[in-house]
């Protein structure tokens, strides 16, 4: 589903280069289970936000699905992120002014679909998520493990093929943070490609897949 | 994203923001406002202006003593001094067939007196068709009587004001005024004829013209108005009358003539562009609404960055993201734009109640005007931030919280 292909990934701070990602190579299937884990700065959050085509690799070849993604437009990316890509943040980043439903609501919105059929949709997102009761509750209303619930719920609406979660339980005390790993698991038995960024190394070890990271290489994978 | 979801979304964010929202609404609406009520009273004085020179008469031709030279080039040699306008010439004019009607005018000064009391006033000389002519009615009595122009009668019609100072309290109608040393009978009291452009007429006596060459010891007429039978006549009757004075004065067109016309259009032009200068002075606060709008739009994409990262992380496209700041820069304009036409429709209809007489009203095309200019400046002074806000690169938007 995913394969890299010696993917560099260089930012130029002042006359100095860094490079982030560092001859990078992963061929990742659907519904995997996989955690990423390294030390701080050794290029996980950098290898996420190209995987989410957030971001674009400096040098290397990126087929999403088969298809060379490296020379597509805007608006392509934009669709492909729409349709097939979830993405779960440390800091949750709902909007503040939009309630719970609406904040899980917009994926919809941005992909045109009806409104009675986005209604129906994020009655089900929040159920499944259980948050029923809270949907009309604005973000500050909710406690951290509520919006990062709501943020998952979010992510998953429009059915994505992949899940990716930047430290999703980084914000969180162990129990909610075990919550929020559960609730991604299951989604990932559900068939969702999941890969979740972590510096918990219990939580890493919970992936059938785990891959160590330090200074933009691939140090080992097991 | 469908259009209605677009600008919910942008409603949304400005109801999020209300201070800065009234912010942008108070400026525009200002803009709005003070161009509103100056276009409408620069209008207002236009038409209020041609309209009272309408009201002077209709197809109006005036004819003066005199050229006026208009095209320079070197004085004749010989001081020629132009002949009088006589009232042979102005019967003359008479043959004209697109000529309706024309009254002789002989002005001056003298005192008139009657019961005891006297006062300076101005005298004109004419026929009775300087009533048709001119657009008189009368309030008493009638007005001068259909004799031959050349013939004096010792009658007079005279003003309101002339009617007040001099028979106070008292009929006028039927009495003797005595102008200079001669007498004349009131016939007739003018009506008043409020405020209007020229000779005010509450404060003239009217005699007949020949009386008034004998009372002023002159031949010469002051002018002559000259109805033309028709629109379409007015500028064959210009001809004709060039002509007719030509060959009466041994060759020289020594006259000028101004058509009602051409008084009207030049006032109707200066006007005109007197009033699109004041309202594109106002605009200027138009242009000041613009930047502000820009300036509070930059704003609150850089306060929103975090979202516009989410929002492209989501899957947001940058034609998404930049209708979304569109809408919202259109929806504060336009709100702008109908408070300040609100806020100019009251000041007018305030200042009607203050100065009733004066029509003033805002021109249908301004209104429209100021909607689709206010809808402009918010789109074109919204299109900077809502680029930018496109054009932000999500992993760093992302990363600011
Ligand atoms: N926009 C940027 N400009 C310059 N350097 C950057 C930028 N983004 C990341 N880097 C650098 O790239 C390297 C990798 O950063 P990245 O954020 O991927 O690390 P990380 O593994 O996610 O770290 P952490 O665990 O602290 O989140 C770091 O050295 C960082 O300083
Ligand atoms: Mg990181």
């Amino acid at each position: 589903m995913i394969q890299l292909k010696d993917i560099y990934r260089d930012f130029q701070v002042g006359d100095q280069t860094v490079r982030a990602l560092d001859n990078i190579n992963l061929n990742i299937s659907q519904g995997e289970y996989i955690s990423v884990m390294g030390p701080s700065g050794s290029g996980k959050s950098t290898l996420l936000n190209i995987i989410a085509l957030l971001d674009h690799p400096t040098s290397g070849q990126y087929l999403f699905n088969r298809q060379d993604v490296t020379k597509l437009d805007d608006n392509a990316l934009a669709k492909i992120r729409r349709e097939n890509i979830g993405f779960v943040f440390q800091f949750f980043h709902l909007i503040p002014r939009l309630t719970a439903a609406e904040n899980i609501e917009i994926p919809m919105i941005l992909a045109g679909i009806n409104r009675q059929e986005r209604q129906q949709r994020v009655m089900q997102a929040v159920a499944s998520v259980g948050l029923s009761d809270r949907a009309k509750h604005l973000p500050e209303q909710l406690s951290g493990g509520q919006r990062q619930r709501v943020a998952i719920a979010r992510a998953t609406i429009m059915r994505p093929a992949i899940l990716l979660a930047d430290e999703p339980t980084g914000n969180l005390d162990s129990h909610s943070g075990i919550e929020i790993i559960e609730l991604l698991e299951t989604l990932n038995k559900q068939g969702m490609l999941l890969i979740i960024i972590t510096h918990d190394h219990h939580l890493g070890k919970r992936a059938q897949r785990q891959i160590h990271i330090v200074d933009g290489k691939i140090n080992f994978e097991k | 994203m469908t259009v209605s979801d677009t600008f919910f979304q942008a409603f949304l964010a400005i109801r999020a923001q209300i201070l800065r929202a009234s912010l942008i609404v108070l400026a525009m609406s200002i803009g709005i406002a003070s161009v509103t009520i100056l276009t409408a009273l620069g209008e207002s004085a236009r038409s209020y202006i041609v309209n009272e020179f309408q009201s002077l008469g209709t197809n109006l031709v005036i004819v003066l003593p005199g050229r006026t030279e208009t095209t320079g080039g070197q004085p004749p040699l010989f001081g020629e001094t132009p002949r009088d306008l006589t009232l042979d010439d102005a019967n003359a004019l008479l043959r004209s067939r697109y000529i309706a009607a024309i009254a002789p005018i002989n002005i001056g000064s003298a005192p008139v007196s009657a019961l005891g009391l006297e006062r300076e006033t101005t005298i004109l000389g004419s026929t009775a068709s300087l009533r048709r002519v001119r657009h008189l009615s009368l309030a008493e009595g009638r007005f001068l009587p259909e004799i031959e122009s050349e013939k004096s009668l010792p009658v007079c019609v005279i003003g309101q004001t002339i009617k007040n100072q001099i028979f106070i309290q008292q009929k006028a109608l039927g009495q003797w005024l005595r102008i200079n040393d001669r007498r004349f009978r009131v016939i007739g009291v003018l009506a008043s004829e409020g405020e209007s452009i020229g000779v005010d007429f509450d404060e003239i006596v009217v005699i007949p013209v020949a009386s008034a060459q004998a009372l002023f010891n002159t031949e010469s007429l002051f002018r002559i108005l000259v109805e033309a039978k028709s629109k379409s006549a007015m500028y064959k009757a210009v001809t004709d009358i060039g002509k007719i004075i030509k060959a009466r004065h041994e060759g020289e067109q020594d006259i000028t003539i101004i058509t009602q016309d051409s008084v009207i259009g030049a006032f109707d032009e200066i006007l005109t562009a007197l009033t699109l200068t004041v309202a594109s002075i106002a605009g200027i606060s138009l242009a000041v609404a613009g930047v502000l709008v820009m300036n509070v739009m930059l704003v609150s994409v850089a306060q929103r960055t975090s979202e516009i990262g989410l929002l492209k992380a989501l899957g947001a496209s940058e034609r998404q993201l930049i209708e979304l700041f569109l809408a919202e820069a259109a929806m504060l304009c336009l709100a702008g734009a109908v408070l300040g036409v609100l806020v100019g429709q009251f000041s007018i209809s305030f200042l009607q109640i203050l100065y009733p007489e004066f029509p003033l009203s805002i021109p249908g095309w301004a209104l429209l005007a100021a909607l689709l200019v206010s809808l402009t400046t918010g789109l074109i002074f919204g299109v900077l931030p809502a680029r930018k806000a496109a054009k932000l690169d999500p992993v760093l938007a992302l990363a600011k919280r």
